[in-house]
């Protein structure tokens, strides 16, 4: 069927533009050329908006709304893609061709158990009998490594985790035996102990039925794990196409190395804290305990999401929190900001109570902290410019309006590094990381103390999170203001933060200061989720033992929750009997952080 | 650059053009509504004839010279009838729309922003309003307070007021879920401030377009009100009073029954196209 002589997969010459009404077009992929060996892996790298999905998609004859493929070929085995007619487009596929989304959640119908799902590609293209599908499905969830492959088709798509959902929609795209199978950024949505085990589900299979696939990400540490070759797009062109490893070893273009240093830890924005000793803290929390529901007898809510959190965070210095969605990290700045009250627990702003209902709050307590929430887009109302946006906090806090209020304004705009020019433009014309700028500058308009960041960089592109953190970096040390930073990504903690909290199931398992995640021993769900993180190698997966991985990949359950340490079941250094029954205590390490667990210093290292 | 000059930069107001930005459709149909609005004021003061004058024996006239849109079921001259009729008609549906949008706005609002209790007794008020057929309510409220024209109006605009309610406090309640309400909330904002400031601007445009559809509904249930005899009084009427009264002339295409129904659709359909029409900035562009 394939020649032999040719690559399997060819793009040449492709160009896409997109139109808006009345808009001259603007390209979008400009003389894109690219092939594929059978069975390879190629990956299309790049940050939002390089034209990467786009050139996924065209390789399924497919331009998204607004957009026309203009030039190009594109073919796939024997099949010329552009020149299909319409007919031939929607036999081709699903079946030759298949896509994998960034959201299986999304993907999934609801209301449809799983099977019948995944199965429906092979039944709609007529390839084979419900039975032989469903049987060809079952073998897919085993070499996916699904937990009860027999069983887990006959649940619907919200009884199964989201990792196990991405995994489920891979065996959806390879049911139909396709030629070339899409995966556009399949795990950038999870979690990293849930990407390790979807990446390597995903590595196994595609070696074991030596699958052609294009795989769609911007993450360089991913796609190193899987591609044999990658393409670096910038602006809709090639900028470099080499083997994986001569990408990471010897890049030679500007912009791959400019991804490369992005996707390095790195701590060089992070300063030395102002002296300990300084002043008192500006917030000190002890004993705090919140969550959702109302409150029982004994003034516990109905469910708890924060459980006995305490920590100090002094003038000018950054404490990082972080943690896997759904641990708590974020209700915990809500309940900072007062937007969710507390059920118990002290907070204290520069030493004085600090009310737990936004309501009650004084106008300076107020003021002295800021949220920043982490989609840019929402945080940022769309009916309103820049300027108008700005000016409400001065007008609020500082009574400011007028001309004082406007030079105020172009002031804040030059601390966050923008363009005057943007100050009348509307949130929608201004890019993802402009967005969270001006939320930055939002905050900074009440001139507050302390500034909690929740996830501010995780839905920017590496090379544009990397210049928000840095300023950051330069606004708390031009202006003293401390932050609260939190996020799911050990490198950005890594960057800025002087202190580190790592949350589980709302409860704090371990914190100290950022050496804390450097140096053994640790806590060992602290080194399961430094262990997760992929590496800039290509041999990091290989690396990664098979009872580690199933331990990254066990997740919380619910019952987890009302144990005394809900790390129990996941635990490698687990002790039946105690850990079950009683709760951690508290203990300080050598190394200056102090974890919740039973092990010994001693014993934990010897684990480690 | 200087302070100064900053706000030099800054100052500038974006400019308008005379067209307010609306598209060509939007400026043809601004015309046709204002021209409409202008002959309800001064339309009467055009007639060629007294409105309820007798003035032919030719009943269902053609359009001829001497009577431009034909003549009535009762030989009056048809062009005097609708200047007559413009009044009504712009003079109760806009009044009762725009009290609509108003209340159901205002109220929707207050549910949204209040919650709880509040939310729970005007959303099951409304929902006890709507189970009324508008028709069997105006009948009601007619027969006890009698027709006229400050009735005609309230009662179209309470009829009218819980499908703009449900609208605002859905698409309320959607944005007081987004993280610019929140970081408003946790600015310290009272309700009211948020309201105004942060949710109210976000639903100019589906408010508009509610606006337009409401005006629409009580077109018609104002002629079907005047076909019962409860809406306008004869001689006056409305431009749904007048198809409904020369409805038999329908069969011999009596200018008399077409040109009132080409004036009601000339309006609904301008006021929408005037609405749809007006810039809006959400979802004005997608990055």
């Amino acid at each position: 069927m394939d020649d032999a002589a040719a690559p399997y997969v060819e793009v040449s010459g492709l160009c896409v533009v997109g139109r808006e009404d009345g808009a001259a077009p603007v390209p979008i992929i400009i003389d894109l050329n690219f092939a594929i060996a059978r069975g390879e892996v190629l990956a299309l790298i790049g940050e939002s908006g390089s034209g990467k999905t786009t050139a996924a998609l065209a390789l399924m004859g497919y331009a998204r709304r607004g957009c026309s493929i203009t030039a190009g070929h594109v073919r796939v085995g024997i099949t010329d893609v552009l020149a299909l007619p319409p007919h031939g487009l929607t036999a081709y596929r699903g079946r030759n061709v298949t896509y994998v989304a960034q959201s299986a959640a999304a993907s999934f119908n609801p209301s449809q158990r799983i099977m019948s799902q995944v199965i429906e590609p092979a039944l709609v293209h007529g390839l084979m009998s419900r039975g032989e599908a469903e049987d060809k499905a079952r073998m897919l969830f085993r070499a996916l490594a699904l937990p009860d492959p027999e069983g887990v088709g006959s649940r619907y798509p919200h009884q199964v985790s989201g990792g196990q959902l991405q995994r489920l929609m891979a065996a959806m795209a390879l049911i139909t035996g396709p030629d070339l199978v899409i995966l556009d950024e399949p795990t950038t949505a999870l979690d990293v102990t849930t990407q390790i085990e979807v990446l390597w589900a995903f590595r196994n299979v595609v070696r074991q039925l030596h699958t052609t696939a294009v795989y769609v990400s911007h993450d360089l540490p991913v796609v190193a794990q899987l591609a044999d070759r990658v393409v670096v797009l910038h602006g809709g062109k090639e900028q470099e196409t080499a083997p994986i490893a001569t990408i990471l070893h010897e890049a030679e273009h500007p912009y791959t190395r400019s991804l490369l240093a992005a996707a390095k830890p790195s701590s060089k924005v992070a300063s030395t804290p102002v002296a300990a000793d300084a002043k008192r803290d500006v917030l000190a929390i002890s004993g705090l305990v919140a969550g959702y529901g109302g409150l029982d007898a004994q003034g516990m809510p109905r469910f708890p999401v924060l459980h006995d959190i305490g920590f100090g965070i002094g003038p000018g210095s950054v404490l990082g929190v972080i943690g896997e969605s759904g641990c708590g990290k974020s209700t915990l700045a809500q309940v900072i900001a007062g937007l969710l009250p507390a059920a118990h627990g002290t907070m204290l702003l520069d030493g004085r109570e600090l009310p737990r209902r936004v309501a009650e709050r004084t106008p300076e307590q107020l003021q002295a902290v800021q949220i920043v929430f982490q989609m840019a887009d929402v945080a940022l109302n769309p009916a309103r410019t820049v300027a108008g946006i700005l000016a409400r906090p001065l007008k609020f806090y500082h009574g400011m309006r007028g001309a004082a209020a406007r030079r105020r304004v172009a002031e804040l705009l030059d601390m966050v590094h923008l363009s005057l020019q943007l100050a009348e433009r509307y949130p929608d014309e201004l890019s993802g990381g402009q967005k969270q700028r001006v939320n930055l500058a939002r905050a900074l308009a009440a001139e507050p103390k302390l500034i909690l960041c929740d996830e501010v960089t995780s839905a920017l592109d590496t090379i544009v999170a990397a210049a928000v953190l840095e300023l950051l970096a330069e606004l708390r040390r031009e202006l003293g203001v401390a932050l609260m930073f939190i996020s799911h990504d050990l490198s950005t903690i890594r960057a800025i933060c002087d202190q580190v909290m790592v949350l589980y199931a709302g409860r704090a398992v371990e914190a100290g200061p950022r050496a804390t995640l450097e140096s053994k021993p640790m806590h060992p769900y602290t080194e399961l989720l430094l262990a997760s993180v992929p590496e800039l190698r290509t041999d990091w997966l290989d690396g990664i033992e098979r009872a580690a991985l199933e331990e990254a990949s066990a997740g919380l359950t619910m019952e987890d929750l009302h144990r005394p340490c809900p790390f129990f079941r996941r635990c490698p250094v687990h002790l039946p009997g105690l850990c079950d029954v009683q709760p951690p205590p508290v203990q300080r390490l050598s190394k200056g952080a102090a974890i919740a667990c039973h092990r010994t210093e001693d014993e934990l290292r010897q684990a480690q | 650059m200087s302070a100064a000059q900053r706000t030099a930069v800054v100052a500038p107001v974006r400019r308008r053009s005379v067209t307010l930005g609306l598209s060509a459709t939007g400026c043809v149909a601004a015309l046709v509504v204002i021209a409409l609005l202008v002959l309800a004021v001064i339309g009467p003061m055009l007639a060629p004839y007294p409105p309820g004058a007798i003035v032919t024996d030719d009943l269902f006239g053609p359009m001829s010279r001497a009577h431009l849109f034909g003549t009535d079921y009762l030989g009056r001259d048809m062009l005097s009838r609708i200047l007559e009729s413009a009044r009504y008609t712009l003079g109760i549906a806009l009044p009762a729309a725009a009290l609509a949008s108003l209340t159901g706005t205002s109220l929707g609002m207050l549910a949204a922003s209040a919650g709880g209790l509040t939310d729970a007794a005007l959303s099951r008020a409304m929902d006890t309003l709507i189970c009324f057929p508008s028709i069997i309510f105006s009948l009601v409220v007619v027969a006890a307070c009698g027709s006229s024209v400050t009735v005609l109006i309230l009662t179209a605009g309470v009829i009218y007021t819980p499908g703009c309610f449900r609208i605002v406090r859905s698409i309320a309640t959607d944005i007081s879920a987004k993280d610019f309400v929140h970081a408003a909330r946790a600015r310290g904002e009272r309700s009211p401030a948020i309201v105004l400031e942060e949710i109210l601007p976000n639903m100019v445009a589906p408010i508009l377009t509610d606006f337009g559809l409401r005006f629409v509904f009580i077109v018609l249930l104002l002629s079907s009100l005047s076909f019962l005899g409860l809406g306008i009084q004869p001689p006056y009427s409305d431009w749904g009073g007048l198809v409904r009264e020369n409805l038999d002339g329908l069969s011999s295409g009596a200018p008399a029954v077409l040109i009132p129904a080409i004036c009601i659709a000339v309006l609904t359909v301008s006021i929408n196209l005037l609405i749809d029409s007006l810039p809006s900035r959400k979802g004005a562009r997608r990055g």
